[in-house]
């Protein structure tokens, strides 16, 4: 692994740990959202155990899209992404070390906690499961595009709502064969198809979203 | 040839070139037809008044833009095409000072040099903290320190430096008081004497004196 990759990574997480309150703010809202669910539609087991797929899914899907904004700005702002780029090494090391760091601190706490809300849905033990792997197969996802969106609009004013419009339409097909997936195993089908398809679109988005990303970064802080 | 030279004495610094530079922001034309270079050893002073593309040309040397015409070189060989070769000898200083509020002195300056491939040792950066009288302050969060403390912090990053590199400088005496500036002079000094190079802007007079800065004036056509 590069210097700069593990120099990234290392200081973002660390900065995440210094922020503490921040940084679980998309789980907050991911627990709170998911359990407003139950309270507004009723607490009938079967249409609760018919909607939460859908509805887990999506509030990973909110949650993770409400600490984008972030994820650039503020080393745009104090110079350090000029730091960064001006490091030698590829600028979509940088891209992907700043998504994984994304990741690890707002994708992979929504996947550890999905199952205890995979009970609270009264959802099947292979429904969880299938939960589980596909919010691990697709909030990586969901972090490289957001890091995609937050370097095209950095430095924009309303960057936030642009973001929004930009990449929440990217997600979409995430969340069809991620939750799809999940509604598959609840009905007793097979999801490997969907398992295929969201593997799929995690190498494509692995391969195109970084260096997408580094380019609209040498372009912001041009 | 420039590669070739390169190859055989990897120690010694390539010459920064510009040819026929121009630079435009936005419709105003800030500066066209600019020609000079950074020799090895050589400090060059950027001169000019406010809006004049001071930061505007630091950040064409650097790498960071695109100029509007010309050319600027890395021991004869373009920026964008010497890529990672000049990146590595580039130390670059802009007007932020590239901290972040929550971490500490150390684990900014260790940040940045770890990013930037240079020693990372405590030792080191505890000493370069040391001469610029940071040493106290190494736990302390960035965010309660001062703008000239922050300065210097950032100046801290020149002081682990070993080999020659070309030093692109925006205002590094800003915010400093005289003990500081009196400190960044020595290391501008050893830094020329050791074969690197620098590029800086400066509003105020330069009291470097070996070697002498070659003055460049922005705006006067």
């Amino acid at each position: 692994m590069s210097r700069a990759f593990k120099a990234v990574i290392t200081r973002d997480l660390r900065l995440a740990a210094r922020r503490r309150v921040e940084a679980l703010l998309p789980l907050a809202f991911f627990g709170v959202a998911a359990s407003l669910f139950p309270l507004g539609v009723g607490p009938e087991p079967q249409t609760l155990r018919i909607i939460a797929p859908g509805v887990l899914w999506v509030c990973a899907l909110l949650s993770t899209m409400l600490s984008v904004t972030q994820l650039y700005a503020g080393d745009h702002a104090d110079g350090s992404l000029e730091q960064m780029l001006l490091s030698g090494e590829a600028g979509l090391l940088i891209a992907l070390a700043k998504a994984l760091a994304h990741w690890l601190v707002t994708g992979l706490p929504l996947v550890l906690i999905a199952p205890l809300f995979g009970l609270m849905f009264d959802m099947s033990v292979a429904g969880i499961a299938m939960l589980t792997l596909t919010l691990l197969l697709g909030t990586p996802i969901l972090s490289l595009l957001a890091g995609l969106g937050a370097a095209l609009t950095l430095g924009l004013r309303s960057s936030a709502v642009l973001l929004i419009l930009l990449v929440l339409p990217l997600c979409i097909p995430a969340l069809i064969f991620g939750a799809g997936g999940v509604v598959a195993v609840e009905s007793g089908l097979s999801a490997r198809g969907h398992l295929s398809l969201l593997g799929a679109l995690l190498i494509f988005t692995v391969l195109l979203a970084p260096p997408a990303t580094a380019a609209a970064l040498s372009i912001a802080t041009e | 040839m420039t590669e070739k030279s390169l190859a055989v004495d990897p120690g010694a610094l390539p010459t920064l070139a510009v040819a026929g530079l121009a630079c435009r922001r936005g419709d105003r034309l800030l500066f066209e037809g600019l020609d000079f270079a950074v020799r090895p050893g050589q400090i060059v002073w950027v001169r000019g008044r406010n809006g004049q593309g001071k930061t505007s040309l630091l950040r064409l040397l650097a790498g960071l833009s695109a100029p509007a015409a010309g050319v600027v070189t890395w021991g004869g060989v373009p920026l964008r095409a010497a890529g990672a070769a000049f990146k590595q000898r580039l130390v670059y200083l802009a007007h932020a000072n590239a901290l972040k509020e929550d971490l500490t002195v150390l684990e900014s300056l260790q940040f940045l040099a770890r990013l930037h491939g240079r020693d990372t040792s405590v030792a080191s950066l505890e000493a370069a903290l040391r001469r610029l009288n940071l040493h106290s302050r190494r736990r302390a969060p960035v965010r309660t320190l001062s703008q000239g403390q922050r300065r210097r912090v950032a100046l801290a990053r020149l002081l682990i430096e070993t080999g020659p590199s070309l030093w692109v400088l925006d205002e590094p005496y800003d915010a400093l008081d005289a003990e500081g500036s009196a400190v960044l002079d020595a290391v501008l000094s050893s830094h020329a004497e050791r074969g690197g190079s620098v590029v800086l802007t400066s509003h105020l007079p330069l009291a470097v004196a070996r070697p002498a800065p070659t003055v460049l004036e922005l705006g006067v056509a």
